[in-house]
């Protein structure tokens, strides 16, 4: 009887450790699968948070214009139209246009501004200038370069442009403060042409807006021509 | 009694001026309303303007000291590639008889002013600031200036140093496009023209300036980088040369106004 016992307690043994055995590699993999699933930063949280209270409901959809980098020339910006609900107030539909730029495209690839920035304020002035504050992200994670930062610049207020009219030039900030450059390269102390129909100096500013058409004669560089410069301080980054 | 006698002789040469002094002085009021044809004292030719010629070439590593740049993943640093590359560039305009300036030498930083200071105090440059970019095509080069828009000058006649490189956005977009065409012809996939940007370091260069970029920090073996350097310092060397007989200052005669 007690032999009887003892060989069933061993195979039954025997069974389990067979089965955590043949388990074993599945239960690895799933782990490895859960590891990948990161938590999101708390600028992506912030931004879901943002994006929910901005949207509502009695907006009118509609298809609003984005641009991200183009499939064919990761040199160049093209437009893709997206359905959006969209407010009428040009501060909430610059907030939303922004926002759902930051989001960016189906294939991350072709993003123009980094996953981790966000859109912290957007005003408009009467005298049609648009200043969005961005996170810090903006700066540190934005690829440094000549390219990559004319090109998340120009995807802004190309976005603005198409989709927000009363927005006619743009100025960036990083955290509330004017930075020097974006990553090192692209000037923003400067206010960036928007809207080209209406750029016009306003009074008592120095130089003029210039104009958005592109002056750039490359057919490789679709991206438009970047405003022409309204001095402002200069704080180191 | 021949003191006074050689007293008399000295006083000769006066008497004879004072006598004619009056003859002198009595011609125009003879004629006071005859018109003066010649000047009665010596002329200073017109000047014939002169061009300044292009001498010097400025060049600018990028970054250095605790800004890296842009930064690859096999410890690749944009500070670094462009100091080499700066060396390269110096060699193949030193050849073509061009004066080389450089804004840093070793790992330091200048502010963007102390960069552009270096340029705007001289006569007869242009500026040319290097940079490898983290994205782009690899193997490819480009060559930007300020955009058109960026040219207009505020009216009064006072140029702000903020705005130093207004007047010259002209030649310089010359200047990108002769550099631009010789690359293109090296490097194949880069652009025919030059292409725009709001660089912060061009708009306070107070001369012909250009910022030429590599892509990219992202390959995989510096060694792709380092066999681009030789044909772009060539393709710098051989634009300055092309566009050195454009190069006039702006106000000078044939110049822009």
């Amino acid at each position: 009887m007690n032999g009887s016992w003892r060989n069933w307690v061993l195979a039954g043994l025997a069974v389990a450790v067979l089965i955590a055995a043949i388990y074993f590699p599945f239960l690895k993999r799933k782990v490895k699968t859960t590891a990948k699933i990161t938590q999101p930063s708390e600028e992506q949280v912030r931004r879901e948070l943002t994006q929910t209270i901005l949207q509502n409901s009695s907006d009118p959809i509609v298809k609003a214009r984005m641009f991200w980098i183009s499939g064919d020339d990761e040199s160049a910006l093209a437009g893709t139209n997206v359905e959006l609900a969209l407010s009428k107030d040009p501060v909430l539909r610059s907030k939303q246009v922004l926002n759902t730029l930051l989001a960016g495209p189906v294939d991350s690839d072709l993003r123009t501004l980094p996953a981790d920035a966000a859109l912290l304020a957007f005003y408009v002035l009467p005298d049609g200038t648009g200043i969005a504050d961005f996170s810090e992200a903006l700066a540190t994670a934005t690829p440094s370069g000549i390219q990559s930062e004319q090109l998340a610049v120009d995807s802004i207020a190309r976005t603005l442009e198409a989709n927000v009219p009363q927005v006619r030039r743009l100025k960036i900030l990083i955290h509330g403060q004017e930075f020097d450059t974006l990553a090192g390269h692209v000037d923003l102390t400067q206010y960036f042409i928007v809207n080209t129909k209406a750029a016009q100096p306003p009074p008592g500013s120095n130089g003029s807006f210039g104009s958005l058409g592109s002056p750039t004669k490359s057919p490789t560089a679709a991206s438009p021509a970047p405003a022409g410069a309204v001095p402002g301080k200069s704080p180191q980054r | 009694m021949l003191l006074p006698a050689i007293a008399m002789l000295a006083a000769i040469p006066f008497l004879v001026s004072n006598a004619q002094a009056p003859q002198q002085a009595s011609s125009p009021a003879q004629q006071p309303y005859a018109p003066v044809t010649a000047p009665p004292y010596p002329t200073i030719p017109t000047p014939v303007p002169q061009r300044t010629g292009l001498n010097i070439v400025v060049i600018d590593p990028a970054h250095g000291g605790t800004d890296p740049g842009a930064r690859g993943a096999q410890g690749i640093r944009e500070s670094d590639l462009v100091m080499d590359l700066t060396m390269q560039v110096r060699r193949a305009l030193e050849a073509n008889g061009f004066q080389v300036l450089q804004t840093r030498s070793g790992n330091e930083n200048p502010s963007f002013d102390d960069r552009s200071t270096m340029a705007n105090a001289q006569r007869g440059a242009v500026f040319v600031t290097l940079h490898i970019s983290s994205t782009g095509l690899p193997g490819t080069v480009r060559v930007y200036t300020l955009p058109d828009s960026a040219a207009t000058v505020a009216t009064g006649g006072i140029l702000s140093w903020d705005r130093a490189q207004a007047p010259y956005i002209t030649l310089s977009r010359k200047f990108a496009d002769a550099v631009q065409g010789e690359l293109a012809q090296r490097f194949k996939g880069s652009p025919n023209n030059s292409q725009s940007a709001s660089i912060r370091q061009l708009r306070t260069t107070a001369a012909p300036a250009i910022a030429v970029e590599l892509s990219s920090v992202s390959v995989q073996d510096r060694t792709d980088l380092d066999r681009m350097m030789p044909g772009v310092a060539d393709a710098i060397a051989r634009g300055v040369a092309v566009f050195r007989p454009s190069y006039v200052l702006p106000g000078e005669a044939g110049g822009q106004p």
